[in-house]
């Protein structure tokens, strides 16, 4: 049974249910361990589990979710950044003044309020079940605790994660440049830091969302495989 | 106390100070030793600085980045269709393998599934990819111990597998045959005959390994006991693959996940060894390779018949959301959060690469081993650079 | 004196010349012949492979290619390197080669010098090369090749006990240090009054011969023993610095000391450069014919050869021990395995 087709249809919600109740004590069980730290949560039955803390409770519930609820395996702890890319795909015309992009943060599944939002994703290794955690970064300060205490191999990922995007880890031993050089300037993932190659030249390969003219068969300018 | 000259003061002090010179040059407080990132050793560009204190490593440290491409970044401009090519590049070795979980998220965001043909051709190249990826392993295993025929052996019975991939998708390393909503072409005729052919020529290719290296003392002396990683260790630092199952963990994505592929409708058993230690690692892999050679042969048997492309637009724009979806690909666990706004392309894709945990273990498990148990560790944790640097 | 086997007067300086270029040949030309057939042509099969076909037929000029390609190579030395004894160090490992091969016999007269503690000398000058692979990786001013050249000092003279020792097994039997003499106490010999194989040492000193055969494994840095060149770590060791000429002296010289090695453990163990001598009726070195001058040198090559066979057949199967585990094996092995071996040789030769 393919856990896609399970998403808002009825019958299957209830082929589904104990997956879904297991993902749902899980919430509940963070929450009581949380309290209102825990901001909000989404629980998409059968598929994934997504939960937002408040920052200052980051590392706490890695904490609650590894030391009491037994989720000791660390997939991985990244960043996303909600602001629209100014250079868009980067295939604007250079000689072309550049298009009104819009720059509305909008962020995703379990909403949020800054920019940057920590993403971290920990597994049951029993059951199988992972839950996905975000949480705000403030536009400001852009720290967060560290994980370190909590999973030791969150040392490489908050590595990646500060020198991408610039946020600071509190607590962490280290934190050094994983991939990039020492000296290097700016935060590569952020949607502001152009791609350069794109800068350099322009992509040639634009996928054309006209409509096709009737009677005509083949591709024209389309790139899409 | 006789008062002393200036000139005997002078003397005493420089005394003093060239028996700290002496002192200095005289003290073995060790050595730094860089290995790579040019080296043989190394499946790519990793520097590994290790402080040594004679032939034991005090402290060590991975460098990588020496070849990072920056992925992450590159698929925020492509479309989804154009992720593909790029994501071939991450494990070269298994480089199908890298495609499906991409797909899968998409296909989720998108709600639609691959036609059961796909799912079970998509399956078997997945596990052709697996066969591909550890039987240079086995090979490569040989050659960082010092025993330089079992390389060729592999690379030999290797070039079989890499036939067939090319046969069906016109590519040996990189393929780029999957699509979103199925595959781009069906399988050749004679492919399935062909196969059955290659798989038994690989289980013989198992069992000769397993003689002549697994069997040999010198091979278990050099990787018995070495580079333990007790299984709460392993479980911290998000280790995966065969990595995990040699130190006790029963996990297997294929097994414990329910995706739209092949792996819950046949028969076949997950490896594991309780000891941790090098040994293990390389056993586990050797096993799981003869497990994929049944498994190929089994979804020959089963291959259902029908289309291998789902009705999907032209131009593919996948609705809102975020998706994760990770396999269990030849490296360990490999998965994509794809974060999209309903657009041509992926809004933020972060790749989650089984080597980058794998080798973030590498500075707890080499304190206090000698230098070639660092050749020894690194050869059975097994990564690719690609999938380190992404 | 050679000067017997054509009854001709050749002046002492013809004689030297004669000796010298006889050793040249007796080096140069094993060690070619062993590079081509096993390293190039054996190891290629064994790994289901062609080898090198392009230069000569079958590749047989493949050898003078790699010469010429190592000849015209620049000759490279790192800045902070101490250049008189890296210049020294490949001329002391090769020189040990030729000091070894001046006392193994190749015929009844055939032979450079005729030591009566033959064998002694030959052990002791093996050592040598000790020297020129310690100089090697100090001078190489490069961290790779110090630890090589460390671990090649620790792992040569560990292993040189155990060869000492298993040739002394030999020596009780044959009651003789001259190597010469061995050969003819095994050729002359004869096994429980059937004399039809002679005596050869193999037979009866087999834990001696394995034990040999083993330490010269080791003493030649092969695989399982090669951890100072450790290919894959090191890249290659205390040579990794060398290059051109120089790099070719060290590549001759590994393959060179590994034929004389097999001169000398044929000469102790397979009996040399005769066949037995009740096949032809002789009584002893004086009855020996004169072609057998001729003929010993090609009898001592195909025993040469077999037993390099052994050799490189080992190396290119085994993958290879660390230091340690090394160490361990020669000192808490070897070394009373062939202690054990000299005492039940002596027992035997008082009893018998």
């Amino acid at each position: 049974m393919s856990p896609l087709s399970s998403v808002g249809d009825a019958t299957s919600v209830a082929g589904e249910l104990p997956g879904d109740a297991r993902r749902e004590q899980i919430v509940d069980e963070l929450r009581r361990h949380l309290g209102d730290a825990l901001l909000e949560s989404v629980v998409v039955p059968g598929v994934d589990v997504w939960i937002r803390v408040r920052t200052d409770a980051w590392r706490r519930a890695g904490e609650v979710l590894s030391d009491e609820l037994g989720f000791t395996y660390f997939c991985f702890l990244s960043a996303v950044d909600w602001l629209p890319s100014p250079y868009g795909r980067g295939e604007d015309d250079p000689t072309e003044p550049a298009p009104e992009r819009s720059s509305e943060i909008v962020q995703g599944v379990a909403g949020g309020e800054t920019r940057l939002q920590m993403l971290a994703r920990v597994v049951h290794p029993a059951h199988h079940v992972g839950v996905n955690l975000k949480c705000d970064v403030p536009d400001d300060r852009p720290t967060v605790p560290s994980w370190i205490p909590v999973f030791a191999g969150a040392n490489w990922h908050e590595r990646e994660t500060h020198e991408m995007f610039g946020i600071g880890f509190a607590g962490h031993p280290d934190l050094r440049n994983l991939y990039l050089p020492t000296d290097f300037e700016g935060h590569p993932l952020r949607k502001d830091f152009p791609l350069l190659a794109r800068m350099v030249k322009p992509w040639p390969g634009i996928v054309d969302v006209e409509p096709m003219p009737a009677g005509d068969a083949d591709d024209e300018g389309g790139d899409e495989s | 106390m006789t008062m002393l000259s200036d000139r005997q003061q002078l003397s005493y002090i420089a005394a003093q100070a060239a028996d700290a010179r002496v002192n200095v040059e005289l003290e073995t407080e060790g050595m730094t030793l860089n290995i790579g990132p040019q080296h043989p050793a190394t499946h790519g560009t990793l520097r590994i600085i290790a402080r040594l204190d004679g032939e034991q490593v005090v402290w060590a440290e991975p460098a990588c980045g020496y070849m990072h491409r920056g992925y992450e970044k590159l698929a925020e401009v492509r479309t989804y269709p154009q992720v593909t090519t790029l994501v071939n590049r991450i494990d070269w070795l298994g480089s199908f393998a890298n495609e499906v979980p991409f797909i899968l998220a998409a296909e989720q965001l998108m709600e639609i599934e691959a036609p059961a043909r796909a799912q079970w051709i998509r399956t078997l190249l997945f596990e052709l990819s697996r066969i591909a990826n550890v039987s240079l392993f086995l090979g490569d295993l040989g050659v960082q111990m010092g025993a330089i025929t079992p390389v060729f052996m592999a690379f030999r019975d290797r070039e079989y597998v890499l036939n067939l991939i090319e046969a069906a998708t016109g590519g040996r390393f990189h393929p780029n045959f999957d699509r979103i909503g199925g595959l781009k072409d069906d399988l050749p005729a004679g492919f399935v005959a062909e196969t059955r052919q290659v798989m038994k020529k690989l289980r013989n290719f198992c069992d000769e390994i397993e003689d002549l290296l697994f069997g040999n003392e010198i091979f278990q002396s050099r990787t018995r006991g070495i580079g333990v990683i007790p299984r709460d260790v392993a479980l911290d630092y998000g280790l995966s693959g065969a990595n995990l199952r040699a130190s006790g963990v029963d996990w297997d994505l294929r097994r414990d996940q329910r995706l739209p592929m092949a792996w819950d409708k046949v028969d076949w058993k997950v490896w594991t060894h309780t000891d941790g230690d090098s040994f293990a690692r390389c056993w586990v892999r050797l096993q799981e390779t003869r497990e994929a050679t049944k498994l190929v042969d089994q979804l020959l048997d089963g291959l259902p018949s029908g289309p291998v492309m789902a009705k999907v637009p032209r131009i593919i724009k996948v609705p809102a959301g975020e998706a994760w979806v990770s396999t269990e690909n030849p490296l360990g666990e490999m998965g994509y959060y794809v974060v999209s706004k309903g657009d041509l392309g992926p809004f933020r894709v972060k790749i989650r690469s089984a080597s980058f945990n794998n080798i973030s273990i590498v500075p707890w498990v080499l304190r206090g081993v000698y230098v070639p148990d660092i050749i020894t560790i690194l050869a059975s944790l097994y990564f690719i650079l690609g999938d380190i640097d992404r | 004196m050679t000067s017997a086997l054509w009854a001709v007067e050749i002046p002492y300086w013809g004689q030297t010349l004669l000796r010298v270029l006889g050793g040249v040949v007796a080096v140069l030309l094993p060690a070619g012949t062993i590079v081509y057939v096993f390293l190039f042509k054996m190891m290629s099969f064994m790994q289901s492979r062609l080898g090198p076909m392009e230069a000569g037929p079958y590749g047989s000029l493949q050898l003078v290619a790699e010469v010429g390609k190592w000849l015209q190579k620049e000759d490279i030395a790192p800045e902070r390197a101490d250049r008189f004894i890296f210049r020294l160090a490949p001329i002391v490992v090769l020189a040990s080669t030729f000091l070894l091969v001046a006392v193994v016999p190749f015929g009844p007269d055939a032979w450079f010098t005729n030591f009566e503690t033959g064998i002694y000398y030959a052990m002791a000058v093996s050592s040598v090369s000790v020297l020129g692979i310690l100089m090697a990786g100090w001078a190489s001013a490069n961290k790779y090749s110090l630890l090589g050249g460390l671990r090649a000092a620790g792992q040569l003279i560990a292993y040189e006990l155990p060869m000492v020792l298993a040739v002394i097994g030999v020596v009780i039997q044959a009651e003789s240090m001259n190597l010469q003499q061995i050969v003819v106490a095994q050729n002359a010999g004869s096994i429980f009054g059937w004399d039809g194989l002679g005596n050869p040492y193999l037979l009866t000193q087999f834990v001696g011969f394995l034990i040999f055969m083993i330490a010269v494994q080791a003493e030649l840095t092969q695989a399982p023993f090669d951890m100072p060149i450790a290919e894959s770590e090191l890249v290659s060791g205390y040579m990794t610095e060398y290059s051109g000429f120089r790099f070719l002296m060290f590549f001759i010289g590994e393959f060179a000391t590994a034929g004389v090695f097999a001169l000398i453990a044929s000469v102790l163990f397979l009996g040399g450069w005769g066949v037995p001598f009740a096949w032809f009726g002789w009584n002893g070195i004086d009855d020996v014919d004169n072609w057998m001058n001729v003929v010993g040198p090609l009898v001592m090559f195909g025993k040469m050869m077999l037993l390099v066979f052994l050799i490189m057949w080992v190396r290119f199967s085994y993958p290879r021990f660390r230091e340690d585990q090394l160490q361990r094996f020669a000192w808490k092995f070897l070394i009373p395995v062939s202690l054990g071996n000299i005492v039940l040789t002596a027992v035997a030769k008082v009893v018998w």
